[in-house]
């Protein structure tokens, strides 16, 4: 669980990692069950940010708490943030602004409903490369856009996926949530959805004239 | 006289305020300012919103990009510090295992309560707000009219500063001129909703927020608020030079640290402090009234928080303004063999008659907002506008099959974007990723609107809190059980606001996001959770049917007071602070009039 690119990004230790893959595989025949079982000790729980915690900070991924993604995940995960979310003339990829930093701090957090996410997302990764392997016998992070397609409209709308689908779909549900949430959030995201707020103004003269117009109100 | 810590108390003080929110801080204001000591206590930290607020902070550089998680129930950025619906080492309990019978507690450890996080509406109750037994036979009527209040209601208006306007709306009263700060404009959605809600017949009007549109008028205000007081003139003066108007961004409930909108911290206390008249302990949990053998109260016990040490502290006059449960919770802790029930409840009534707003939403999208001309919609950071209700006639005539109103507040707006910046569109781009969704995003993001209904609940024999005869918190003391039930009137009202928000979202041309509840118990938000505690404490004019009096005084006790929510005999549908704030100012002057009489 070597971590080059990211030495300071505190990393969750390899039991905590190995229990969590424990949890994800119960629904994952692709690993060995029985393997991992074995090698599964008891973890320490990680904590939260508390009640009271301090507001002016500005937080990173795994100040609070340790992050999970092993490389492998990780690549998967910043190929598919950026199937999602890539480049267009408004604004950068979703991997450029932070995002698969931020889907790692999301499925790690110690809050109810995250380990339900991170079981989720950590399978959905796994199954993706599977997928990728048996399709087109490379990895997801070496196919090409057409391939990404080819898989991708398999499991991009959960209400018309095929049965074998479904859980695929839940996973990339989940995932383009969590990719949009982060990105969105950000300044780059912000300049492209049209969020021009957050500044301090003089006076607030309600929709500008333009838009009154577009709502037939001018 | 200062903030202070547990050794730097006074021997003896004039008045003893429990609690720093909207009742205490109000208490300890009138009180200070006319020159009464007073020591104010509150079981939280102290808390500086000057310099704790994160006022442009973003989403991206919070855990989880702010979103709401146990420790922090509203999300990362909301003010409230050591609180929640669970206090850690503070339970409380409910009676019933079944959710619909259930009641969810918010409290905030912290200087100033709730009000730092509140939502900052303010309305008025009205007329038939204050009988509403006389109305239509249910509940109680309250032993004070709209005419007693109404000068209160002026008072608190000019003093924290509220947007808003006169409409002449039945039983949603006008302030008089010099009272009300000009609304601002309405927003896209806003202004869309007026539009076609006219045909359903509902009037959107300038809602009331506590939040200064532009800055108070600090050379007559203080003039009016404090006549013949030149002191408490220039400290009020200089406080309200000291806050700024709105600047138009970042969210409320954050708190603000240029004192723009009111909390506690930023509006209150401030003068209060600078009088010399007031201390107050922070981290000093109060378990209980002390007496004496003539049935007077003498002061309080608390724990000092920092050390575990009990402490007794000693006033001429206690004033518990802890919430409504709180005070409940200390007054039923106060027992002794002259007071087996706690003090104060020779009535039995304490902790009878809690009540909560009834709450339900229903949330649309609409095309027309859809592609809108970027503009910044950041505006007070709340509503804008809002629906008083519409009805009375046809209720009062027995047409809609529950008993009491509720007005419409309304979530619209090209909002700071967060993880929610794009839910709901799933459905609507048939699953879109790609450079399809980042248009898709651009076209629906701000078409998305909330309506949330807000309603008056009836007092009822069902709804009370009293000790749990087990459990105690972390400091020893007996915690709250809680008892809960809705009526028929909340479910059937919850049901009818469904079936006007659908209306109305249908009328905007929009698509309604979710289901549409038949049955009003499947649509209504768990009993507190809209955090509009008041009861347990109601005030009246009979002994035997009531807690506390017109005065907010306890009938049983002279020299103790509640000017929390607790004596709040009815709930209407207006949200209850400013209320509290006006009660607490008149019992305020009733105390000091007594007291000046030798009558406490």
């Amino acid at each position: 669980m070597s971590t080059p690119d990211h030495p300071a990004r505190s990393r969750m230790d390899r039991r905590t990692a190995l229990k969590w893959i424990v949890t994800a595989a119960a629904s994952l025949p692709l690993l060995d069950r029985a393997a991992l079982a074995a090698t599964a000790p008891a973890a320490k729980a990680a904590v939260g940010y508390g009640t009271d915690p301090d507001l002016l900070k500005s937080y990173k991924p795994g100040d609070v708490w340790a992050l999970t993604f092993t490389d492998d995940q990780r690549r998967t995960a910043v190929t598919l943030c950026d199937v999602i979310i890539p480049a267009d003339a408004k604004s950068p990829a979703a991997s450029t602004v932070g995002v698969p930093d931020f889907i790692d701090e999301w499925i790690s957090a110690p809050y109810p409903g995250h380990d339900k996410d991170r079981v989720l997302v950590v399978e959905g990764l796994a199954w993706l490369e599977a997928e990728s392997k048996q399709r087109f016998g490379n990895e997801f992070s070496s196919l090409v856009a057409s391939q990404h397609r080819a898989i991708c409209d398999d499991i991009c709308y959960l209400p018309k996926a095929k049965p074998e689908f479904k859980r695929a779909a839940q996973f990339f549900t989940k995932f383009r949530d969590l990719t949009s949430g982060g990105f969105y959030s950000t300044p780059e995201g912000w300049k492209d959805i049209g969020y021009v707020g957050n500044v301090a103004i003089e006076k607030f003269e309600g929709p500008t004239p333009a838009a009154l117009k577009h709502l037939g109100l001018a | 006289m200062p903030l202070i810590t547990a050794s730097k108390t006074q021997p003896v003080y004039d008045v003893i305020v429990v609690g720093s929110g909207a009742a205490g801080g109000q208490t300890a204001y009138t009180l200070a300012m006319e020159g009464v000591k007073v020591l104010m206590l509150e079981a939280g930290r102290n808390y500086d919103p000057v310099k704790e607020t994160p006022m442009f902070q973003t989403t991206a550089q919070a855990p989880l990009r702010g979103t709401s998680t146990p420790d922090k129930p509203f999300g990362f950025y909301d003010s409230t510090v050591d609180g929640g619906w669970q206090v850690p080492g503070e339970p409380y309990t409910s009676a019933s295992s079944d959710p619909s019978r259930q009641f969810w507690w918010w409290r905030a450890r912290m200087l100033g309560g709730r009000t730092n996080h509140w939502g900052r509406i303010s309305l008025r109750n009205g007329p038939y707000d204050f009988k509403p037994y006389s109305r239509d036979g249910l509940g109680f009527d309250w032993p004070i009219g709209y005419d007693d209040v109404a000068p209160y209601y002026d008072k608190v208006e000019m003093l924290i500063g509220v947007y808003g306007a006169n409409n002449g709306l039945e039983n949603t009263p006008n302030s008089p001129d010099g009272c009300l700060l000009p609304p601002p404009k309405p927003r896209a959605g806003e202004l869309l909703a007026q539009k076609h809600a006219k045909k359903l017949g509902l009037p959107v009007v300038a809602i009331h927020r506590a939040v200064l549109s532009v800055k108070q008028d600090a050379d007559t205000i203080p003039a009016k608020l404090h006549p013949k007081n030149p002191t408490a003139q220039r400290i009020l003066a200089e406080s309200m030079r000291a806050r700024a108007a709105c600047f138009w961004a970042t969210d409320c409930g954050r708190g603000c640290s240029t004192r723009a909108n009111y909390q506690s911290t930023t509006v209150h206390l401030p003068p209060a402090l600078a009088t010399g008249n007031l201390d107050l302990l922070p981290n000093a949990m109060v378990r209980e009234v002390t007496m004496d053998e003539n049935g007077k109260a003498t002061g309080v016990i608390c724990v000092d928080k920092i050390t575990g040490e009990e402490r007794a502290l000693k006033a001429r006059v206690v004033v518990l303004a802890a919430s409504s449960a709180e005070s409940v919770r200390i007054l039923l802790n106060s027992k002794s063999p002259r007071h087996p029930n706690g003090v104060a409840n020779s009535s039995g009534l304490v902790g009878k008659y809690i009540m909560d707003t009834v709450g339900a939403r229903l949330g649309g999208q609409i095309p027309a907002l859809e592609n809108m001309p970027v503009h910044n919609e950041d505006g007070a950071g709340g509503n804008h506008v809002y629906v008083p209700w519409w009805l009375y006639k046809e209720q009062l005539a027995g047409k809609l099959g529950f008993a009491r109103g509720y007005h419409i507040e309304f979530g619209t707006g090209r909002r700071m974007p967060g993880m929610g910046a794009t839910s709901g569109m799933t459905d609507l781009t048939n699953g879109s990723y790609g450079r399809k969704f980042k248009e898709d995003a651009r076209r629906y993001y701000g078409s998305f609107v909330g309506f949330a209904g807000r309603g008056e609940m009836i007092p009822n024999d069902d709804s009370f809190c009293d000790l749990d005869p087990v459990v105690k918190d972390k400091w020893g003391i007996p915690v709250l059980r809680f008892h809960w039930k809705w009526s028929d009137h909340e479910t059937k009202q919850a049901a009818h606001m469904q079936q006007t928000f659908a209306a109305l979202i249908a009328e905007l041309g929009g698509i309604i996001q979710s289901k549409v509840e038949a049955d009003g118990a499947n649509a209504i938000e768990p009993g507190g959770k809209i955090i509009h505690e008041v009861g347990g404490t109601i005030m009246g004019t009979d002994p035997k049917k009531s807690v506390t009096n017109q005065w907010c005084q306890t009938w049983d006790v002279k020299n103790l007071f509640v000017t929390d929510g607790g004596p709040f005999a009815s709930n209407a549908d207006k949200n209850p602070t400013l209320t509290i704030m006006a009660l607490a100012w008149r019992a305020s002057d009733y105390l000091m009039a007594e007291m000046k009489k030798g009558n406490l």
